[in-house]
């Protein structure tokens, strides 16, 4: 189970990477650039709170999961 | 409570501890419950609060309307988690949760009292933006006092069983938010309401939070918090504690991104966007989407305490699993029986069940100009019963031009729908209400359980309303993006593409929860 722990790390940080691709250019620069008020709040919210937690937490979960902080021992 | 307090508490029968979590439970829940009543009633009268407060053609009043939205819950209610999270790991859960409850209290209640954007103007959305902020703040603080106050009172092998009480508040001040509307709205003229009626229901909160507030002001701290507090064991820097020691840090980061992500979504699909989905996608009349919503909530409530208690037995990873679980493969055939239950196009119009009907009158901001409404019944022969209006703008010299096109009209469309119906959909929605029990009745002895006392106020706060605030607060904007954009494509069941995201975000928890949550582990990880 270990094993696989730390595997999934890898995983975890490429969602995250994913996550932040998309978040960005699907929904964070669009609404930023749309010329609107009320998306400009949204857009602002999404690339500078929203996207630094879950892309930037998923990515430190993955990286503790691939150093095996998550082993059996460990929790 | 000093240490011989803690003592004196620990020496009791299990009967006599017993009657003080009752009290202890009385006095979490009723502020909790009044938190949540008051968070909601914005969200429940955000309808009207737009008109009074915030006019749509007014940019700057669109634009505080925007913030008020979002802020609320995605800034500042984790922000509330780190500010009252810190203070309550430091002076103690009690005091910190009478501060949450006045500065909540008092926020909506004066949000009932602002005059109208006709009145004073920018001052009015100003006003009103600042103290959704508070409200925010104060929720952001309460939760994770209230579930580690109750925590810290109950025996080990009942945590699930105590702090599912606590669970059963935010749902039950769903409830009651929408029983006082209907009640505000039913024993009022729509123009009353309209017109003062809507400010009622901020205004019984004040009560609410008086007898709360001298409740809780009578209850004694946490006896476990009091202990670490007497052996000088409390931590003079909980933020750095939590976040910024990588041993704890993990365990924060688990918590959320293995439990309370997944929990958000599940708690938002249940609650909140059943009900955006009838009203917004099925067009069904809001005063009965309200209604049946409500019931649906009432026969769901007692099943936290249910999921609660088994937690206690099988393990609180067990129970929340297995909601998820059911959750992601249930929620696309309940969604796609709840949009047939409405198929019109498989309905009988009675006899002379169609009416048209056009009315116009002057324009309420351009004196030369009208608005012109075609509005159109359909009776069919079950009983239900479609309204639809369109309202065109129409100046002297024609149909208002927009972008070298005749402005496309206004639609507003509502559907009565017949009891059959009704129940039907009561049944479907308290099925996604089952999901949201299973998996949230557990999780504050779950979150509780995986942090010491030192830092533990502070530590829980933070996964909560993340998953809560931003993973769950995300799901109304995320879904309606996927809903317009595969019904812009043409895609034949559109209406359930917004599933993708609570199934999506599900999914990913569920795997984080399976493979690295210990299996079955109740004790304090202390």
């Amino acid at each position: 189970m270990d094993g696989l722990k730390k595997i999934l790390g890898i995983v975890w940080i490429l969602l995250a990477l994913v996550v932040l691709y998309f978040g960005l250019t699907v929904m964070g620069i669009p609404k930023l650039t749309s010329g609107k008020q009320e998306d400009l709040v949204f857009g602002i919210i999404i690339v500078f709170i929203l996207l630094p937690i879950v892309s930037g937490g998923l990515g430190v979960f993955g990286y503790y999961a691939l150093s095996g902080d998550y082993s059996e021992e460990k929790l | 409570m000093s240490d011989s307090n803690h003592e004196q508490y620990e020496n009791l029968s299990d009967k006599q501890k017993n009657r003080t979590i009752w009290k202890v439970i009385m006095a979490s829940s009723l502020g909790t419950l009044i938190e949540w009543y008051d968070f909601y009633l914005f969200g429940s009268l955000a309808v009207v609060l737009a008109t009074k407060f915030f006019p749509a053609d007014n940019p700057t009043a669109a634009f505080l309307s925007t913030l008020a939205t979002f802020a609320a819950g995605f800034v500042v209610r984790p922000f509330g988690a780190l500010f009252f999270g810190r203070l309550g790991d430091i002076i103690g859960r009690k005091y910190t949760f009478l501060v949450t409850l006045l500065i909540m209290g008092f926020s909506t209640f004066l949000i009932g009292c602002i005059p109208s954007y006709e009145t004073i103007g920018f001052m009015a959305p100003l006003l009103v933006l600042i103290l959704r902020l508070l409200q925010g703040l104060a929720l952001g603080g309460e939760y994770g006092g209230a579930a580690t106050y109750v925590a810290e009172y109950a025996q080990p092998h009942r945590r699930g069983y105590w702090t599912s009480w606590i669970q059963t508040t935010a749902t039950v001040g769903l409830f009651i938010s929408l029983v006082v509307i209907l009640l505000t709205k039913s024993t009022l003229s729509a123009e009353d309401f309209d017109t003062w009626g809507w400010r009622v229901p901020f205004w019984i909160s004040i009560l609410m939070v008086v007898v709360s507030y001298f409740i809780r002001k009578n209850m004694k701290e946490s006896p476990l918090f009091a202990k670490a507090k007497s052996e000088g064991k409390i931590s003079t820097n909980p933020l750095k504690e939590s976040f910024g020691n990588r041993f704890n840090f993990k365990f924060v980061l688990l918590a959320l991104f293995g439990a309370a992500m997944g929990q958000g979504v599940i708690w938002y699909t249940g609650q909140f966007y059943s009900m955006s989905f009838m009203q917004k996608v099925m067009n069904i009349e809001g005063t009965q989407v309200d209604s049946l919503m409500a019931i649906a909530l009432l026969l769901g409530t007692p099943f936290f305490v249910f999921f609660g208690w088994l937690s206690d037995k099988v393990g609180r990873k067990a129970v929340m699993m297995a909601g998820m679980v059911i959750a992601i493969f249930a929620y696309r055939p309940i969604y796609t029986a709840m949009f047939k239950s409405l198929n019109t196009s498989e309905k009988v119009v009675s006899t002379g069940g169609i009416t048209e009907a056009r009315t116009a009158k002057v324009h309420n901001k351009i004196a030369t100009d009208s608005l012109i409404t075609f509005h159109k019944e359909i009776a069919y022969t079950d009983g239900t019963l479609a309204k639809k209006d369109s309202v065109v703008h129409w100046s002297p010299a024609g149909p208002v031009m927009k972008d070298g096109k005749a402005e496309a009209p206004k639609v507003t469309q509502s559907i009565k729908i017949t009891d059959d119906t009704k129940w039907y959909l009561v049944f479907l929605v308290f099925i996604q209400v089952i999901f949201v029990t299973m998996v949230y009745g557990p999780i504050a002895a779950f979150l509780v359980e995986m942090f010491p006392v030192r830092i533990r106020y502070t530590s829980m706060s933070l996964p909560y309303h993340i998953g809560n605030g931003v993973f769950g607060g995300l799901l109304p904007a995320v879904a309606t993006y996927l809903v317009t954009t595969a019904k812009d494509a043409g895609h034949t069941s559109w209406y359930l593409e917004g599933l993708w995201y609570p199934i999506g975000v599900a999914t990913v928890c569920l795997i984080i929860g399976m493979i690295y949550l210990k299996r079955k582990n109740n004790n304090i990880h202390d």
